[in-house]
């Protein structure tokens, strides 16, 4: 594991990276910020337990590689970036800015740390096959994450990628799902019911889990699972979160895909999340 | 041209409280801040076309709220099919329902209805000449979320596809007249769609849509503007803009990219020797430039000089829209003093 700041709990973690992503939000004064909260336990088990890096050296050839598909979970992937120490934190300002490293929708060219280009959704897991296959070809021993979101479930390409992933036995692939119940249009299961994701997944060949992706503890479990899963097959991580996690007034707002806040609704978003900092 | 993502932005940092463009909301309007706007032309017109046409019905891949599609959904919910984030489902089952007899009428983002969907329109629908009515968001520049978002290519890639019409239109009031006549129309038709509050800009002139056809909207001794889509509106105020110098400039609005009003196009190049220039929010490769350059070229026809207002030939960066339409030669001024300059050569 990448040995930064282990006397840092993985909950304050995440809770520094939602306060680097309202940060982030308040900048644009809208955007992506319920995605952002709701991902942050995951990305901070990601992050400071489940994968190694060098801060320094983003490109390092023993990293374990992780891929953002979700283009518009940029701000989320920053946050934890920042945390990480391969951004600067002081960047975080430029969020969305013109001449930012940190545009609205990932892009592979512009911001240290982000491996793969986001936003036409459905590429990340079919991309994760061909690094996975590729990092096997060189006998190189790291894992290739892929964050993608449960309106990716929606895509053929997902489960084209799935099902070459299965054939293929790839061990050292790790998908990351986040079930956050929610899509551009409304609530996932609205939008098209991929359920029962861990029978299908299972059917695809995958070492299958579903976990409470707001409950550090158990992502923890789960992503150590995975790692040291024995079977020769890909491993799934499907994560049950709560879009807006951690502020309750936003939690509560319906249509969340691209959450307006008003300006003075920050400071009481960041006083929330504040209160519940470790000294 | 963009730095290494290894260098610091230096020069935003630091700057104090100085404001900043940001790329802000997906949902950036074209519009400019005084400018008159009608919301959802698009969806509007088709929810009420349908009270009186049972064969339509529309078809969104998690998109509809975004296409203004959700118009049409709420005046006939059972009218709407939700096909998931699924674009090559949404054209295949477009095509089965147009097999059955219904008109479908789906929406995605142009990018991801060309560059991801582009086998199944092309093989499901357009071979078999179905009716089928695709209408796509965010065409060319109209955000700032950089490529993936960005539908540069999407004219040059259906214009190769048999049966197809393509139609760019310039504002609302031309889209509440083009859906009812791609209603009357039989077969495949891509729209590009401007959504959201929407500019008002043709009604000043008197326009009409007529499918298929080119139409001159102002007359100018000078200069020939040929364009479609919001270039036209640009057009016509670079030509407010030229006036005011004595430059006197025409504009030919080119709704239909597909098939193209060549005769109408010819009669105008052929009129004095003036500088054409072609305005298009797309790439300089294979859009309504090159479909113009190409037609001058078969008829032996040849203007003073042809110039084309396009995005280059690469992938566009993100940020605040004006920043980028400025940028890429878009803005009115960038317009201006391009042609300015072709006037002086
Ligand atoms: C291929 C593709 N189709 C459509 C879109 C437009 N789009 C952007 S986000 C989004 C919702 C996708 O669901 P999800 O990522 O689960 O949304 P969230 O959880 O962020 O609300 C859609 C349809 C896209 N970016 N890519
Ligand atoms: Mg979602």
């Amino acid at each position: 594991m990448t040995e930064i700041g282990h006397n840092v709990s993985l909950s304050e973690r995440a809770r520094r990276i939602r306060r680097n992503a309202l940060r982030m939000g308040e900048v644009q004064g809208q955007g992506y910020i319920a995605q952002a909260l709701g991902v942050a336990d995951v990305l901070a088990v990601s992050y400071f337990h489940a994968t190694n890096y060098r801060p320094q050296d983003p490109e390092w050839e023993g990293r374990d590689r992780f891929l953002l598909s979700i283009g518009h979970y940029a701000i989320a992937l920053y946050a934890a970036l920042i945390e990480a120490k391969i951004i600067p934190e002081d960047e975080l300002g430029t969020y969305g800015m013109d001449d930012s490293r940190l545009p609205m929708s990932g892009m592979a060219a512009y911001t240290p740390g982000m491996e793969i280009t986001g936003g036409s959704l459905g590429h990340g897991l079919g991309i994760a096959v061909g690094m996975s296959l590729a990092l096997k070809r060189k006998g190189s021993k790291s894992f290739v994450y892929n964050l993608f979101s449960d309106g990716e479930l929606d895509e053929g390409s997902t489960w084209e990628a799935a099902m070459s992933a299965g054939s293929y036995k790839l061990d050292n692939l790790i998908g990351i799902v986040d079930v956050n119940q929610m899509q551009a249009d409304g609530p996932s299961l609205g939008v098209m019911n991929f359920e029962p994701l861990v029978p299908k997944f299972e059917a695809f060949g995958w070492f299958v889990q579903r976990v409470d992706g707001n409950d550090v503890d158990a992502l923890v479990k789960a992503f150590d699972a995975a790692r040291h899963h024995e079977g020769a097959q890909p491993r799934m991580i499907i994560c049950d979160t709560k879009m807006a996690k951690g502020v309750p007034f936003l939690e509560a707002r319906e249509r969340n895909h691209f959450l307006r806040v008003e300006p003075h609704e920050w400071a009481e978003a960041l006083k929330i999340i504040d209160a519940g900092a470790v000294a | 041209m963009r730095r290494s993502k290894y260098i610091r932005p230096e020069h935003l940092l630091n700057n104090g409280d100085r404001p900043r463009l940001t790329t802000s909301a997906m949902i950036a309007s074209i519009a400019g801040p005084d400018q008159p706007t009608k919301p959802a032309p698009f969806g509007h017109t088709l929810a009420a076309l349908a009270d009186r046409d049972p064969r339509i019905v529309g078809l969104s891949a998690d998109l509809a709220k975004y296409t203004d599609l959700h118009i049409f959904r709420a005046a006939h919910p059972d009218r709407f099919y939700q096909m998931g984030m699924a674009e090559q489902l949404l054209m295949m089952a477009a095509a089965g329902m147009a097999r059955e007899g219904f008109q479908p009428w789906v929406t995605t983002y142009a990018v991801f209805a060309s560059r991801r969907a582009y086998d199944f329109i092309c093989l499901a629908i357009a071979e078999e000449m179905l009716d089928v009515k695709i209408v796509c968001a965010l065409p060319g520049l109209t955000t700032g979320y950089g490529p993936s978002h960005q539908a540069t290519e999407d004219i040059a890639m259906f214009r190769g596809m048999p049966n197809l019409t393509i139609i760019d239109p310039c504002d609302a009031h031309e889209i509440e007249q083009a859906v009812p006549a791609i209603v009357a129309h039989k077969g495949p038709v891509y729209m590009r769609l401007l959504r959201g509050n929407v500019p008002l800009v043709l009604d000043e002139y008197g326009y009409e849509f007529e499918l298929g056809k080119a139409k001159l909207i102002r007359d100018g001794r000078d200069t020939l503007i040929i364009s479609s889509g919001l270039m036209t509106m640009r057009a016509l105020e670079a030509a407010k803009e030229l006036q005011k110098d004595g430059v006197d400039a025409a504009v030919l609005h080119v709704p239909t990219i597909k098939p193209l009003d060549e005769a109408t196009i010819l009669a105008e190049c052929r009129r004095g020797g003036r500088l054409v220039v072609v305005a298009e929010n797309h790439t300089v490769i294979g859009g309504l430039g090159e479909a113009v350059a190409a037609t001058l070229m078969r008829s032996d026809v040849r203007p003073a000089a042809f110039r084309q207002i396009a995005l280059p030939d690469q992938f566009l960066e993100a940020g605040a829209l004006p920043t980028l339409h400025d940028q890429y030669g878009f803005s009115t001024g960038k317009v201006v003093s391009a042609i300015k300059g072709w006037l002086d050569e």
